[in-house]
């Protein structure tokens, strides 16, 4: 099958690969790339747990197509930790026990980040609705919760 | 964080290092970080992928199968049938020796539920395993099904599973497990009250986000390592030596990191498959369940049917317990045989009931095998009796948690299978349930103890 080449930047790094048209962003990521912190729980869209951060975006990366991410700045959850330090979201969810099985965390931490990015200071109610597309089933969702909240306090004071 | 040390004070050592105190999980790190790796995270050059062709009837003999087209469709590697299985028919069970093996890896012959694999597809892709497993071509002579347990327990009603022979699990105490303790009709004789009352439920499915899998890699030495998201690393690494019939030492299991278990993925059945896939290719194979097939083909827990008949005194003491409990295996035993027989020296519940009679039946339908799930067993016996508790406890016009607490189990108690209660913290906890739920109850319950003689 003809391949096509794509080119982005992952977690501040160039990528280059030539991928099968069609090939997912998860299965390009983790296969070809070798970045396996987005995971495919249900490769239709409903899980969340593939989520990652595509210019400043929240996507789904189990349906986006990797061709359609030429020149895009892909984040992940394994390019949070600058240094070896934790990112304070890493931080939180770590002090605030919101990991289980761990299977959705990733995405959940992709998720909460792109809504601090936006909303510093977010409400419960913020944290809820951006988290709603994200399933832990482990049904850890009240520590997840406080974890955010806790990252958002720790960030704004950082900043004061 | 509250530890509430004013219980079992005068039984308990106080030096607690570690009870008590918050200790962070060594595997967070791995979590947050995104480093952790699932079976799935192993990728290895060359890896094929395995589909399988499943039974679209719930109940049929197989009259024919033909891979011919399957096997000349671009990326095919290896078609493989109930044949080239070593040992095609096991049981996972058959380690405590609960036998007979009654399930094939491959359908060979029959299949017994919509779903049951038939044939499994090797290919360069996923897409080429699927598109090939479409080409496959069964022929099926479809056989009468039945869906529901008193059915499958009738005269003349279809036999699931030749292995058994009959629809039900032959216990070697016979048809079902029976606990017998006292005289439960000179109880039911002695009661104020008789409640009989029948509770359901139907399966349901783990849902783990990680579905189940495992990447099998061949080893230049002629072993297999198989990453894997079991739950019961020791019980697969076991049945697969036996259904692949090779030694143990040519199997390497690695594994312990489950995205979501639940009792879900302690069956055997991706792995055998796969290894012999990596074994007859010689090269790595990646067997991993779609989100539609953890949802269908995963084991659920049982569904369940639980008959309880209850004579109880006006004072609040129950004195007679009669229970049938029914255990949907679906069409195979898995872990089924085990789940029933714990619903038998549980239905009691947590009570001191002098006449006790309980029959279990671990029956077989065509339905999807049924197995572990979070207290299987016990779970669907505890919705059922605690809503007894309740209905008995309104009955009698008593307050529903002091009528649990005249009648909960207490150290020194005999329990009705014969086991001596040692540790029971019940009274204790229904105490602390009582304050933390604002929920009163009179003085003298707040005075009882588990272990205490005479309070």
């Amino acid at each position: 099958m003809a391949k096509v080449p794509v080119q982005f930047t992952l977690n501040g790094s160039e990528k280059a690969e030539f991928i099968e048209s069609g090939t997912t962003l998860l299965n390009a990521l983790r296969d070809k790339i070798g970045d396996t912190s987005p995971k495919g729980g249900c490769h239709q869209g409903t899980c969340g747990a593939c989520s990652v951060i595509i210019d400043g975006e929240l996507r789904l990366s189990c349906l986006t197509l990797a061709e359609t991410c030429n020149g895009a700045d892909i984040k992940t959850t394994a390019g949070l930790a600058e240094g070896g330090v934790l990112h304070p979201l890493q931080r939180a969810f770590l002090d605030a026990f919101a990991t289980q099985c761990g299977f959705c965390t990733p995405g959940m931490i992709t998720a909460a980040k792109v809504l601090l990015d936006r909303t510093p200071n977010p409400s419960r109610e913020d944290v809820v609705e951006a988290l709603s597309g994200n399933i832990c089933r482990c049904t850890g969702y009240e520590p997840i919760i406080q974890a955010v909240l806790t990252a958002a306090r720790a960030n704004s004071q950082n900043a004061a | 964080m509250e530890l509430r040390k004013d219980y079992f004070a005068d039984v308990r050592k106080d030096g607690l290092n570690e009870i008590g105190q918050p200790r962070p999980r060594l595997d967070s790190p791995g979590h947050v970080t995104g480093k952790t790796a699932y079976f799935a995270d192993r990728n290895f050059p060359g890896m094929l992928h395995l589909k399988m062709v499943r039974s679209p009837h719930h109940h049929a003999r197989i009259r024919s199968i033909d891979t011919s087209e399957a096997e000349k469709h671009p990326g095919v590697v290896r078609v493989l049938t109930a044949r080239d299985v070593p040992h095609n028919v096991y049981t996972i069970l058959i380690l405590i020796q609960v036998g007979p093996e009654d399930e094939t890896v491959l359908a060979d012959g029959k299949v017994r539920w919509k779903g049951e694999a038939v044939v499994a597809v090797l290919a360069e892709t996923e897409r080429a395993a699927q598109e090939a497993a479409a080409k496959v071509k069964v022929d099926y002579e479809v056989l009468p099904a039945v869906f529901d347990m008193e059915e499958a327990l009738k005269p003349g009603a279809p036999v699931v599973n030749e292995y058994h022979g009959q629809n039900y699990y032959l216990y070697d105490s016979g048809e079902c497990r029976k606990v017998r303790f006292g005289d439960v009709e000179a109880g039911f004789a002695q009661a104020d009250h008789i409640l009989e009352q029948s509770y359901q439920s139907s399966p349901i499915e783990h849902a783990p986000t990680e579905t189940t899998g495992c990447v099998v890699a061949p080893e230049g030495n002629d072993r297999f390592t198989c990453y894997t998201n079991t739950q019961a690393m020791f019980f697969t690494l076991d049945n697969a030596s036996i259904i692949l019939q090779m030694p143990g030492s040519k199997l390497h299991f690695v594994g312990g990191t489950v995205g979501g278990g639940f009792g879900g993925k302690v069956d055997v059945i991706v792995e055998p498959i796969a290894i012999l896939g990596a074994k007859l290719t010689g090269r790595p194979v990646s067997f991993v369940y779609s989100r539609e097939e953890e949802m269908q083909i995963s084991s659920p827990r049982a569904a369940e049917k639980i008959v309880i008949k209850d004579g109880v005194m006006k004072d609040g003491r129950i004195v007679a317990r009669k229970v049938t409990g029914y255990t949907d295996a679906g069409a195979y035993s898995r872990h089924s045989p085990y789940g029933a027989q714990k619903g038998a020296a549980h239905y009691p519940g947590p009570y001191t009931i002098s006449n006790v009679w309980i029959d279990t039946y671990c029956v077989y339908t065509n339905r999807t095998p049924s197995s572990a799930m979070r207290g299987f067993g016990v779970t669907i016996g505890d919705f059922a009796l605690e809503v007894q508790m309740d209905k008995l406890a309104r009955l009698i016009g008593m307050d529903p948690l002091e009528f649990r607490f005249i009648n909960a189990y207490r150290d020194g108690d005999m329990k009705a299978h014969r086991q001596p209660t040692e540790g029971a913290a019940l009274i204790e906890c229904m105490q602390e349930a009582s304050r933390a739920a604002n929920w009163p109850v009179a003085e003298k319950y707040m005075a009882m103890s588990s272990y205490r003689k005479g309070a």
